[in-house]
Parts: C-alpha cells; structure tokens; sequence
C-alpha cells in the first residue's frame, strides 16, 4: 500500500570510475526500469518493470559510494548496484543497506529505537504515566497519510462499515486529490479511520452532485456497532437499494 | 452534538496530515458536527485501545530479523497481534 520508498545504500565498485561517469550511469538508471527479483526473495521471479524516481550520490570514497535511492515499493536496490556496475564496466555489489522512508514513514517522524519503547513501557509500569508510550506509538490512522480522504457524517459510518456503498449525501468533507478508481481513506469526523474504499468519483464531481455513488468500500478496519445504525434510505446506500 | 468534539476531530484529520506533509485540503460537503455519544478521537483513545490501534515506526535494528522484533514488541506491549511493514531483500 505504501507508494514510496527510499533507501540509503552503499554500493562496492569492483573498479575505478570517474565521478563523472558515475552520475551519467546513475542517470541511466532513473525512470521505468527493468528488474527480475533476485534467486533469494520471496516473489516469483517475473521480469517486471519498477519505477525509480531519483537516485542521488551522497558520498564516493575510492571505490564506495553512498546513493539515495527513491523508488517503487518492490524495486531492489541490490540488483540496482549489481546491473549499475554492469554500465559502468566495473562490476558493483551492494554492501549496506538501510531503508528511510515507507509511505508515510520516514526518518524525521515519529522515528523511535526499541530502547525508547522500553523506556515508555517503563514509564508507565513504574510511575504510572502514559505520556511517552503515547508518543512512541502512533494513532494507527497516520498510515493513511498520504491518501486521499472522505470524511462521513456519523450516520453514514455503520452503514458502510457493513459493506454499503458510500453515497453523496454520506459524505461531510472530501479531500481535492479525490480521483475516480484510487483508494480513498474514509475517516469519521472525530478523525478515525473506517477503512480504505475505492472512489467511484472525482473531487469535481462530489463537489457538484446531490446523489450517487462516491465509493466503495475495500477493506473495513472500523469494528461493528461502533457507531449506531442509521435508518436505511439515509447518507449511505447499499447496491440496488432506491 | 458537540461542536467542540467536531474541533478536535477535525484537528487530528489535519495531524494525519501533517505526519506526512500531506498539504491537500478536505472541502466541506454535507459538513455537521459529530455526536459525543460514540466514537472518539484517536488520540485520546484509552491506553489498551490506542495501542491496539496503534502503529510504531521502529528503528529496527540489524541482526534480529523483523519477525523476531514484532514478537519482542508483541511480548513488551502485551499485545496478540502485530505485524510489520516489510522486510528488506536478503542480503541488506
């Protein structure tokens, strides 16, 4: 589900090249690119077409150098290294690997060690403070960041947690990336998440109609009964109800 | 109905954004306060069902892999289930 990753590597050249030809062949490489998964990965070994959307060289020392990759999910960063020494003539092989970023998670938020949560669990054992384990872990719903959203009025939200389809007159707010065929998050007003849908309109088209269909539920993460029952015939509609 | 309930809910969608630097706006449509006799604001969600709820962006570090860092958490937090975002390929 998470659109973007980025990753620190650091690749071992297998000769010398100059900086310069470096950088050209780190160009070659951003854009639609080719990969077959590696002899040791968990998925078929299908030859298949990954997106990487920069590479940056951070630092070079002798025949190391330290990239920025940033790329589609499933795109791996060790056959990057291997068919980048291929260009180069050289040969290279990835020695480190840290990932920095998954979707909404990165290094710079919310980023925390096992020992902080320990230190949190701590916390709250011992002095009976919950501050710190609620600031190690996250609202769940911050997983849903990067999406655009649909916020339901509150009787519009059992209905759908019941699969019904999400109607115009179910819909409080909607964000402006709204696109016919993406997912959606549907959150309730009070900001929790309901589940992921797929929109069956754009922005432009909420903006301006009274009825119809916005989206379709997906994946329900919102348990039953947490919100009450809505007549039927209101906000939400079911398929084939009037 | 609570239009301040409304104020803090509307605060945490635009926290969730801001976790990402996500800067859409959210338009009204049939916009209206939402009732303080369900529901709740995830932040303020009681210990045992904000971490149930919750997601960690962990620092794992090299050596153990990610199935044997969620059991330690599962184990830490009292917790049944867990999962995580993914491993890196073999040989990171």
């Amino acid at each position: 589900m998470h659109s973007r990753k980025a990753y620190v590597c650091v690749m071992q050249l297998h000769g010398d090249v100059s900086a310069d030809e470096l950088k050209a062949v780190a160009s070659e490489f951003i854009g639609p690119i080719y990969q077959r998964p590696p002899v040791r990965s968990n998925v078929r070994r299908a030859l298949r077409i990954r997106n990487v959307n920069s590479i940056e060289v951070l630092e070079v020392r002798d025949r190391l150098v330290l990239m920025k990759v940033e790329s589609d999910p499933g795109t791996y960063m060790r056959k990057l290294c291997w068919d980048m020494g291929l260009v180069l003539g050289v040969g290279a092989h990835m020695r480190e690997l840290r990932r920095v970023r998954s979707g909404p998670f990165t290094e710079e938020k919310g980023l925390v060690t096992l020992h902080q949560l320990s230190e949190a669990i701590y916390r709250l054992h011992e002095e009976g403070k919950d501050d710190l384990l609620r600031e190690v872990i996250l609202p769940g719903e911050v997983s849903a960041c990067e999406l655009p959203k649909l916020v339901l009025r509150d009787t519009a939200v059992e209905s759908v947690v019941n699969g019904a389809y999400l109607a115009v007159p179910g819909v409080a707010m909607f964000s402006e990336d709204l696109k016919r065929g993406s997912t959606v998050a549907m959150f309730t007003l009070k900001g929790e998440l309901v589940g992921l849908g797929e929109a069956l309109m754009d922005a432009a088209e909420v903006e301006k109609s009274e009825r119809g269909i916005v989206a379709r539920p997906t994946r329900i993460v919102m348990p039953h009964g947490v919100y009450p029952r809505a007549w039927k015939g209101s906000a939400a509609e079911g398929p084939g109800s009037s | 109905m609570s239009s301040e309930l409304t104020r803090r809910g509307l605060s945490f969608l635009n926290s969730v954004n801001e976790f990402c630097n996500n800067k859409v706006k959210l338009k009204e449509k049939y916009m209206e306060d939402t009732s303080d006799s369900y529901g709740t604001i995830p932040t303020e969600r009681p210990l045992s069902k904000y971490i149930a709820n919750g997601v960690i962006n962990l620092d794992k570090p090299p050596g153990p892999t990610s199935h044997e860092v969620v059991a330690w958490v599962k184990r830490m937090l009292g917790v049944k289930k867990a999962g995580h975002g993914g491993t890196l390929e073999p040989g990171a």
